[in-house]
């Protein structure tokens, strides 16, 4: 039986975490669906359909999916499990959200969170905050997963798959969308981005943090994150925060400016490829995980190496 | 309005957890435990809410074998009413499984709003309150960070990818917490004291129905690919040579 992938877009465009879960539900060896359900979402359909390897694109266009609320979704999912021997999808606030209503209401038990296919009902999956990975087979006859993105690399374009539109089902009402707050931002999306610089509590206030990580992270085309205490004293946005709780991510390079390395912040970003952090505290245990660690004020350091950075790309 | 908090016994933040050897699990004898965190943050929201006249009761449950009950003592130090203790034999029961349990009790105790945690830190799993959601046929909101209840409904913010963004649901409903909802109380003497007294319902799965058998086998626990630390560096110069050399520029 095949398998379904949910996308995770905003209707106009396709987020690249879609084709990394891609690369997860190849791996369980069935022939995959994505689903795109939204209103006025063909465009983000039509990039599904470019992913090499989805043999299937189904596009669920109404406004009982406008913002994707897990009700009607979950409803959507639903309808269509009975075709299907794997439901899948990013571990996003989306997928989080609408995965476990499925998963329920067709008396699954869902696999959160999966980092590696081991076969097509065997899972790897970190527990305690990345401390521990649980190697888990799932005993029910359709696999419910959450894919954490970061473990997978993304799946290529070159493709044209069909696109099936499906009418919307009968959902459960209740919830209704008020309104939202989404930063427009320039930066890279931090969940896909290559480069990621962070700033930490030592950056000291919400003024510093700007003119501290920010120049930096541009200097490298980077997204910028930031730890929970950074989050918490009010420097960065919520959804700039990277660890157990926050976002999960393996950029190429990972910057950690004034982060000490608390095991829930490591949790989020110790799968990156190269480490750097810079802090004053010699014996923070960021420098652990750290493959390139700079002692010394973040305040003189962070502008040094945006400069060496401007002259080593001149 | 009556507010259902299920909590759960976790092993507490501050522990760094050890992989046993032989792969059968993580070393919890002797270990410190706590309330998850997220949840201390939901019996917090639903005090909250009681105390703004918007909810008469606060109703604390859990699930789980010997000791479970402290934790539910806990939330009655917090300020919560009373409390419910589905006694297991085993801890770790599966978020669905305990999806089906809650739904039991919301059928028996009728709550308008049940408030749990966005996620364990144990399992980290994430699904509980969605799957009790749906079980139940209500409408849900999860990751909040601000709630306001209204008339019949509640307006609740959610922490989603990029932002925030804002629901309308209608009661009854299920909530999960987020960490900038608010800033949970610590129990207070007099209050632990007073929660000694406070009743604990002892109740059984069998008696709600529920079949406790897991659908996920666990084959092993294992510790996680270890990173050593790098080198450290003199300054800003060499470090960027050392990136270039990388290739990660």
């Amino acid at each position: 039986m095949a398998t379904l992938l949910f996308a995770e877009h905003d209707d106009a465009s396709l987020n690249p975490v879609t084709a990394r879960a891609l690369t997860a539900a190849l791996a369980l060896g069935a022939p995959v669906h994505v689903l795109v359900a939204g209103a006025n979402a063909r465009p983000a359909a039509e990039a599904a359909a470019k992913l090499a390897g989805v043999a299937e694109v189904l596009l669920a266009d109404d406004a009982a999916y406008a913002h994707r609320l897990a009700e009607p979704v979950a409803a959507l999912g639903v309808s269509l499990a009975k075709d299907y021997g794997a439901l899948v999808a990013p571990s996003t606030a989306f997928g989080k959200s609408v995965l476990p209503r499925v998963a329920a209401l067709i008396d699954v038990m869902q696999v959160s969170d999966v980092i590696a296919v081991v076969s097509p009902d065997t899972f790897d999956r970190p527990i305690y905050a990345g401390n521990a990975i649980q190697r888990v087979r799932a005993t029910d006859a359709t696999k419910v997963l959450t894919i954490r993105t970061a473990s997978f690399t993304a799946a290529g374009e070159g493709n044209a798959a069909p696109i099936r539109t499906l009418g919307a089902v009968e959902g459960a009402a209740g919830s209704s969308f008020l309104g939202e707050e989404i930063a427009a931002s320039a930066r890279p999306d931090l969940s896909a981005a290559r480069i990621i610089v962070s700033g930490g509590r030592a950056l000291g206030s919400a003024e510093q943090f700007h003119a501290i990580v920010e120049p930096l992270a541009d200097e490298l085309g980077a997204a910028v994150g930031a730890s929970r205490a950074a989050v918490d004293a009010g420097y960065a946005p919520n959804d700039w925060q990277v660890g157990q709780t926050g976002k999960v991510v393996a950029p190429d390079l990972y910057v950690a400016l004034g982060i000490s390395g608390a095991i829930q912040h490591l949790a989020g970003m110790k799968d990156s490829k190269v480490i750097v952090a810079v802090n004053k505290d010699e014996d923070a245990p960021i420098f652990q995980v750290a493959d390139y660690g700079l002692v010394g004020d973040l305040f003189e350091i962070v502008p040094q190496l945006k400069a060496e950075i401007a002259k080593a790309k001149a | 309005m009556k507010i259902l908090v299920p909590v759960k016994r976790v092993v507490d933040y501050n522990v760094k957890i050890r992989v046993k050897a032989d792969g059968s699990g993580v070393e919890l004898t002797n270990i410190k435990m706590s309330m998850n965190p997220f949840d201390e943050i939901a019996v917090e929201e639903a005090l909250r809410l009681k105390e703004a006249g918007k909810a008469t009761e606060v109703v604390a449950v859990s699930i789980g074998p010997v000791k479970t009950d402290e934790t539910i003592r806990t939330a009655l130090a917090m300020g919560a009413d009373r409390g419910i203790w589905v006694k297991t034999e085993e801890a770790g029961i599966e978020p669905l499984t305990v999806a089906k349990l809650l739904k039991a009790i919301v059928a028996s105790e009728g709550p308008s709003l049940v408030i749990l945690g966005k996620q364990a830190i144990d399992d980290d799993c994430n699904q509980t309150g969605q799957m009790l959601a749906a079980l139940l046929g209500w409408p849900q909101a999860t990751f909040a960070s601000k709630v306001v209840v209204g008339d019949g409904t509640v307006d609740v913010t959610r922490e989603i990818d990029g932002g925030l963004q804002t629901l309308r649901l209608a009661l009854p409903a299920v909530l999960t917490t987020d960490l900038r909802l608010n800033e949970p109380r610590y129990a207070s003497l007099p209050n632990i004291m007073k929660a000694k007294k406070k009743p604990i319902e002892e109740k059984s799965a069998a008696e709600l129905g529920v079949d406790l058998a897991p659908r996920l086998e666990i084959l092993a626990t294992t510790e996680p690919a270890g990173r050593t630390g790098g080198i450290k560096v003199a300054s800003a110069a060499e470090l960027v040579g050392h990136l270039k050399q990388a290739g990660v520029l």
